[in-house]
């Protein structure tokens, strides 16, 4: 059988073999010992064609429901956004999506220099002074962010606002272990990181404390406020995890004085795909400056004096400092922080007020037509794109009719929060237009009233 | 700052008043938001983000796209990092909508054909490592070796083995190795290898012990060498109750031929963005599976892909798992175009691909030694390691032979890793390139060795077609600039 990808014909093979003077490529393999030889061929699936195999799997994809085939309310982390089609154009140069990390910074400007817009686009959104490359996702770089502040101030206690994503704070938890951090949850309470609770955590040997702006339920945290309990320990560190979009709109983090900020570009340009990848960001004060994890892009010049880019402040990464690193990230999300680029490029300075607009208007208009139609609507503090309904039947069951009519509801929070059972997270995008909106309350309200 | 000869930066493009997107109007009743936000929590200062047209943000990237080096413009022989051709049908397929726009939150039922993906890709990389279990959560392999070991932490600890705290590594390893140590909580040792190349055995001895937690190793190992010993190896990591992990960075070499399961580790990461064919993407996104021996898999990160009757399940009841990873099931788009490429290739073409990976290598092994030192002779895996020390007394350093390469059109190889060669220059030509690709590349190679000779100026002050000369990359780190700020 031929294979497509593999250029070696029977003549290539003689020569190399002559020329490297073994008579067959058996030999080539003499090291292996024979007890760990695998004996006959592995058992996997048998190749297809090109044809047939993406028939098989176009035909294994149409099983899945999707944000296209049905308009979708829901986001918890993952949203249904405006891709532009530059973006896709773009991530599609395949100068970009072969290269590797560009350690030879001669013919790699076009991906340092696009990286380095990156950082910029992200400092300007967050309100921070410098930004990397890029995280795996927003979870990942929380967990760092946990890492770095312990680290940096050589406490021990990170304090997690409950109302941060469930899966967010569960990494957290797996890599604190791996630290030796002690994990403290402060409890949400009408939505939000309740204030007191936090008073009460943070302490002398607070490392850091992270809210979640907007939070895992769309709520508007009072980072002043949070600010000002931080600041009774001088050490203490507040991390804020932000949808960077909400902050086309929001005062950014950096505002209230946060000394990190992490989160994902998913909403830029990254379609949802099942939920990876995606893109984190890490963004911080420049006192954090050299110690960042992941890579950095730094401006300079060549030895005529021009403008170029470079990775810099390398004493900091896995594979100059080896054991003394306080983070082993090597592979990022390059080609995923490209798409977010192109997309906050195309939005520009205008286009991500106006996309956060939008998403904070509809929201709010679906806000008014649930209430309208007698459903409870939880928090009542100021929210982005998300808000919680409460349902007297069960939300699981109310899922499954809404996929009957062309609808992917909202995330039962019951899922990871006892106390939230049956209480569901709505999110409404620019995506979503005023029917799909007023049928999805009027369909939602049906089977609350059990009229369906 | 910016001279006439700088490339723009897109925010020294910007024009007030250009934009490059298209939103719908609000087709709902507009509310006031100033009753609902508070006014310091309102941005009062837009981010200063660019304001172009769409044609002069593809005109930007397309430059920038051509400022840039991949493996579709030319031969990429980075040693370690696999850089072979990346399938366009594997895009074809993540492209599609059922694959890109499905959301992890949906309920699993609405989801079976993602989830029949990736539990069979899991049964795939299964049989292929010949381990017991396969995650597929890490987002890139040093994520996976992480992963890994906190795995093995977990059970050391539930047999009451709370002593176990350090992880044996190779001089030549990955710098990953020692660093995915150092976050899992471990301390870690080196062990040295021999005149071969090979880890040395008696030194092996002699740091195993009671606080063994495991040895990280590569096998191929990062000289591109067989640890031919490994059965011996696994022997005493596992009599001094340690464990064996499996750095799968290097298993183009032996796909088909050998499995980390049969040679006796307990716990392996693959990196599918090398083996297969994920795309490098600049630096990412990547992959990293991992796969476990029957005693580990308790352990495995949560959620688990399961078969529960008809339904492919997400089990995230795992009372001894080490927790979540990530969020959400993994890089799955990565995982899409690792799966097509498994089925494109099937058991005979995955052997042939570590056939033709290890016979490319070896070729060019031989033949580049005529002109380079080659510190250890024995027939090589994917890659190999030669020494630029007889260049170096000429006066021209492995950088500088990086560097002529980039004027033929190459990407250099790995340089100056791994670090107990000196002078390094790590080679990997991957099985995707054709045989008058690797003679043109050697030609240019003892070119370049025999101008170090005769006019070593020439190597010294390369590259000389680049956009750019060499950076200034000690004033980069001295005075970082890390984003644009207007004049």
């Amino acid at each position: 059988m031929d294979f497509r990808y593999l250029p070696m014909t029977e003549q290539d093979k003689k020569e190399m073999l002559q020329t490297i003077g073994v008579k067959d490529t058996e030999e080539l393999f003499s090291d292996i010992p024979e007890e760990v030889r695998l004996k006959g061929p592995l058992q996997i699936k048998e190749p297809k064609s090109e044809g047939e195999l993406k028939a098989e799997l176009a035909a294994l994809a149409s099983r899945n429901v999707t944000m296209k085939t049905h308009a979708s309310f829901l986001g918890a982390g993952v949203y249904d956004h405006y891709i532009p089609s530059i973006v896709d154009h773009v991530i599609s140069r395949s100068e970009f999506y072969t290269a590797y990390t560009p350690y030879q910074p001669e013919i790699s400007q076009g991906e340092l220099q696009a990286i380095f817009e990156f950082q910029t686009m992200i400092a300007e959104l967050t309100g921070m002074d410098v930004a990397n490359s890029s995280m795996y996702d927003g979870g990942t770089a929380l967990a760092e962010a946990a890492t770095l502040s312990a680290g940096h101030t050589r406490k021990k206690k990170i304090v997690v606002s409950e109302a941060v994503h469930p899966e967010s704070r569960q990494v957290i938890d797996s890599y604190g272990r791996g630290q030796h951090l002690e994990i403290v949850t402060v409890p949400h309470k009408d939505g939000m990181t309740d204030l007191q609770a936090l008073e009460d955590a943070v302490d002398a040997d607070t490392a850091s404390v992270i809210v979640q702006y907007p939070n895992f339920f769309g709520q508007v945290e009072p980072l002043a406020d949070i600010r000002k309990i931080i600041d009774a320990q001088p050490k203490a560190m507040m991390v804020v995890s932000s949808n960077p979009l909400a902050l086309g709109f929001l005062t950014p983090p950096g505002s209230f004085g946060a000394d990190i900020v992490v989160g994902d570009t998913q909403v830029f340009g990254i379609p949802a795909q099942f939920g990876g990848p995606h893109c984190g960001y890490f963004a911080s004060s420049a006192k954090l400056m050299r110690k960042l994890p992941g890579r950095l892009v730094g401006q300079t010049k060549d030895e005529e004096g021009r403008r170029g880019f470079v990775l810099t402040l390398q004493a900091r990464e896995q594979h100059i400092r080896r054991d003394k690193a306080t983070s082993n990230i090597c592979s990022n999300q390059a080609l995923n922080a490209l798409a977010s680029s192109v997309a906050m490029s195309a939005l520009g300075k205008k286009g991500v007020a106006e996309m956060a607009h939008l998403n904070i208007q509809k929201a709010h208009y679906m806000k008014k037509q649930l209430e309208a139609h007698g459903l409870q609507v939880i928090f009542q503090g100021a929210f982005f794109n998300e808000l919680v309904i409460k349902v007297e039947d069960d939300a699981d069951a109310l899922n499954d009719y809404l996929v009957t009519q062309g609808f992917i509801g909202g995330y039962h929070l019951g899922r990871t929060d006892d106390r939230l059972k049956n209480h569901i997270l709505v999110a409404v995008t620019e995506q979503r237009t005023k029917e799909q909106i007023d049928t999805f309350a009027r369909k939602v309200a049906a089977v609350h009233a059990k009229q369906y | 700052m910016q001279n006439n000869t700088d490339f723009p930066l897109l925010f020294e493009q910007t024009k007030p008043g250009r934009t490059g997107y298209s939103l719908p109007p609000l087709d709902v009743p507009e509310m006031d938001l100033s009753e609902v936000f508070e006014s310091d929590y309102i941005r009062s200062e837009p981010a200063e983000l660019p304001e172009l047209s769409e044609l002069q943000i593809i005109r930007h990237y397309t430059a920038l796209s051509r400022r840039n080096y991949g493996v579709d413009s030319g031969f990429y022989p980075l040693g370690s990092c696999t850089m072979k051709y990346n399938p366009k049908i594997n895009e074809d397929v993540i492209r599609m909508e059922g694959f890109s726009h499905v959301h992890p939150y949906q309920d699993t039922k609405t989801a079976q054909g993602a989830l029949e993906l990736m539990f069979d890709l899991q049964e795939q990389l299964k049989e292929i490592t010949g381990m017991h279990e396969v995650s597929l959560q890490p987002a890139a392999g040093a994520h996976g070796e992480w992963t890994g070991l906190m795995m093995i932490r977990a059970l050391h600890e539930k047999n009451g083995e709370t002593q176990r705290t350090k992880v044996i590594v190779p001089d030549s390893a990955h710098g990953t190795n020692p660093a995915s140590a150092t976050v899992a909580g471990f301390e870690s040792v080196t062990v040295k290898s021999n005149e071969e190349g090979l880890v040395d055995l008696d030194d092996l001895r002699r740091v195993v012990g009671e606080d063994t937690a495991a040895l990280m190793l590569t096998n191929p190992n990062t000289l591109g060498l067989f640890e031919k010993d490994i059965l011996e190896m696994a022997r005493i990591v596992h009599e001094a109750g340690g464990k064996l992990y499996y750095d799968g960075a290097n298993l183009n070499a032996i796909m088909g031929y050998t499995r980390p399961g049969d040679m006796g580790f307990d716990v392996v990461h693959l990196n599918l963005h090398k083996t297969f064919t994920g795309p490098h993407g600049g630096g990412g996104p990547g992959s990293g599976p991992v796969g476990v021996s029957e005693e580990l898999a308790a352990f495995l990160p949560k959620p688990v892909v399961r078969r529960q009757g008809e339904e492919i399940i997400l089990d995230e009841d795992r009372p001894d798992s080490i927790g979540r990873v990530k969020p959400y099931y993994g890089n799955f788009g990565i995982n899409v175009r690792a799966y097509t490429y498994i089925r494109t290739m099937g058991p005979e073409g995955l052997k042939r691909v570590s056939e033709y990976a290890v016979l490319n290598a070896n070729y060019m092994m031989r033949r580049l030694s005529e002109a380079f030192d080659l510190p250890y002779t024995q027939h090589c895996k994917h890659e190999f390691v030669l020494s630029g020390r007889r260049q170096k007394k000429l006066g021209v350093r492995t950088l500088d032979i990086a560097k002529r390469l980039l004027d033929f059109g190459y990407h250099p190889p790995t340089i100056y890793f791994p670090l107990n060669v000196e002078e390094a220059l790590m080679i990997e030509p991957t099985e995707t390139e054709a045989k008058e690709t690797l003679d043109s590349f050697i030609d240019t190679m003892l070119e370049i060795a025999s101008d170090a000779e005769s006019h070593p100026e020439i190597v010294q002050e390369a590259p000389h077609t680049t956009v750019v000369s060499r950076m200034d990359e000690t004033t980069a780190a001295r005075k970082p600039i890390l984003r644009y700020i207007p004049e």
